[in-house]
């Protein structure tokens, strides 16, 4: 029996097809203009990875900001009990999760069973999520994903002071004007990120293992930021961290159909 | 007894000349990224139009966020204070100034005398402050002071859900694209800003009379919607909004050469 799942988020959106304890397939694309178009298309290359067509699928989970899009879903189920899943079932020790999207941020606890105990969320505020790091990269025209490898050359983070992400870019571009090293800027909006995360986080109280999912997890500069600030070490995931949502949704989709012994038809 | 007042904002910087109680001139341009430039820029307008130099300025106090870098005074007084020094000398009754800036918001309480009983400020988030208006106009293509007549013409101002500039920026180009019309969208944009002025009002207690100054008071759509929302009509006042920092510079520097 196969299962999916599939998290539309509002950067990406990833599918990943399990068949029983195994993952069979996994993608990420960027998201489309429409959320029912980044499933349906994140959804095929899943599928053509693990050879296999919608109709093999027993039950599919959606999760993510476009979850009510998602055609193909058989029911929805919320990103942070998705994650929070799905970051224990790879790592049964983890019982917090922290997970930096494109446009929110969630620190979430959990207990042995992998039962949410409480979580905090920050979608208000763009300047504690991935946009933040997004902008600044817009602003000093980088790529997202360099910023990590650029921040590796960093002597000395520096420190920007301004929270705000409108704020915040008046002040990078000043620096660059500056003549501002690059390296010292993008480590500086790493830490700089980091500490509003970290603060989330303890708003919630911190356990001893952590791990950190979503996009921005796999940006090293900033998983260093983040142990930095909450002086712990992270458990670093050993599979994309970025797919984690959508584990998660599969596994709960797993739940499901087994539940039900539900054979999709169409 | 002839003063000035040199306001060096964000944006713009400001410029006030005094002859005892009547204001004989006043300046306002862009800053530049040179605060001591500005100030002397904007200060020589005033003058020459009052056909004056720096010889007959008995006194100039400064202000703003430039303020510890204007060349010609003889002391630096904060924002806070000269927008409420402003405001209280051209509009005694005044209890409560909202002063928008460039890149921050102030609320301000004062008691008869002029003195300031409690004030809040927001320099941490742009919503709210003139930033946020900033942002949008670029994003409709327009100038930042025809949000405020171009939102008279709505007909169904949309509604901004998030309270983020970041967030609201994508909301706005969303609303683009399914061809909203400008006019809608700087209704709405406005609405969205003086909601969030009005927390910060209503959170240092807002008491009549009532006023606005700094540059997003000459914009209609943010007052009206101001006075919607906190129930109060705004007091206008008798000078350009903008400049009340440094007209409440000018009066500070009067009383330190003894004038009342």
């Amino acid at each position: 029996m196969f299962i999916a799942g599939c998290d539309v988020g509002s950067l990406s959106a990833k599918a990943l097809i399990m068949k029983k304890g195994d993952v069979l397939a996994s993608h990420v694309i960027f998201a489309k203009p429409e959320p029912e178009e980044s499933a349906r298309e994140v959804m095929d290359k899943a599928l053509e990875k693990a050879g296999l067509s919608m109709k093999d699928i027993a039950y599919c989970v959606g999760t993510g900001y476009g979850r009510n899009s998602v055609p193909f879903a058989d029911s929805v189920e919320s990103e942070i009990i998705c994650h929070g899943k799905g970051a224990q079932w790879l790592m049964p020790e983890v019982h917090m999760v922290i997970d930096i999207g494109g446009q929110d941020a969630k620190a979430i606890r959990l207990d042995d069973a992998g039962n949410i105990i409480r979580f905090a969320y920050n979608d208000r505020c763009a300047s504690g999520t991935g946009r933040f790091l997004e902008v600044m990269a817009g602003a000093m025209g980088i790529a997202l994903e360099d910023m990590g490898q650029i921040s590796s050359r960093a002597k000395a983070p520096l420190s920007i002071s301004n929270q705000c992400v409108v704020f915040a870019e008046t002040e990078i571009i000043s620096l660059i004007n500056a003549g501002k090293e690059l390296p010292e800027i993008v480590s500086g909006l790493h830490k700089s990120l980091a500490h509003r995360v970290a603060a989330l986080a303890r708003g919630i109280e911190l356990d001893s293992e952590i791990t950190m999912t979503g996009g921005v997890a796999k940006n090293s500069g900033m998983f260093a930021a983040l142990e930095e600030a909450l002086g712990v070490k992270l458990r670093k995931m050993t599979t994309d961290p970025q797919i984690i949502g959508a584990l998660g949704a599969a596994l709960i989709a797993r739940q499901a159909a087994d539940g039900n012994g539900k054979i999709r038809t169409a | 007894m002839i003063v000035a007042g040199c306001d060096v904002g964000s944006l713009t910087t400001k410029a006030v000349i005094l002859n005892n109680t009547r204001v004989i001139s006043h300046a306002l341009i862009r800053s530049s990224f040179n605060p001591e430039k500005s100030a002397s820029e904007v200060m020589d307008m005033a003058m020459n139009t009052a056909g004056l130099t720096m010889d007959d300025i008995g006194f100039c106090v400064g202000t703003g966020y430039g303020r510890e870098r204007i060349p010609f005074v003889g002391k630096a007084v904060s924002e806070i204070a000269c927008h409420a020094k402003g405001a209280h000398w051209l509009l005694p009754s005044v209890r409560t100034i909202i002063d928008i800036g460039g890149q921050d918001c102030k609320a301000i309480r004062i008691d008869e005398t002029g003195n300031i009983v409690r004030f809040v400020t927001n320099d941490k988030c742009a919503s709210g402050t003139g930033r946020f208006l900033e942002v949008m106009a670029k994003l409709l293509g327009l100038e930042l002071e025809d949000l405020g007549k171009l939102s008279e013409q709505a007909r169904n101002p949309i509604t901004l859900a998030a309270t983020c500039t970041a967030w609201a920026q994508a909301e706005v180009i969303m609303h683009l694209n399914t061809n909203t019309s400008k006019a809608d969208l700087a209704s709405g944009i406005n609405q969205a800003m003086a909601a969030r002025v009005a927390i910060l009002a209503k959170s240092v207690g807002v008491e009549k009379d009532v006023c606005m100054t700094g540059g997003v008071a000459k914009n209609a759509g943010v007052v009206g919607a101001m006075e919607k929302q906190l129930g109060v009509p705004m007091r206008r006042l008798k000078l350009d909004p903008q400049v009340m920092g440094a007209l409440g510079a000018a009066v500070f520097a009067k009383e330190k050469m003894g004038g009342k």
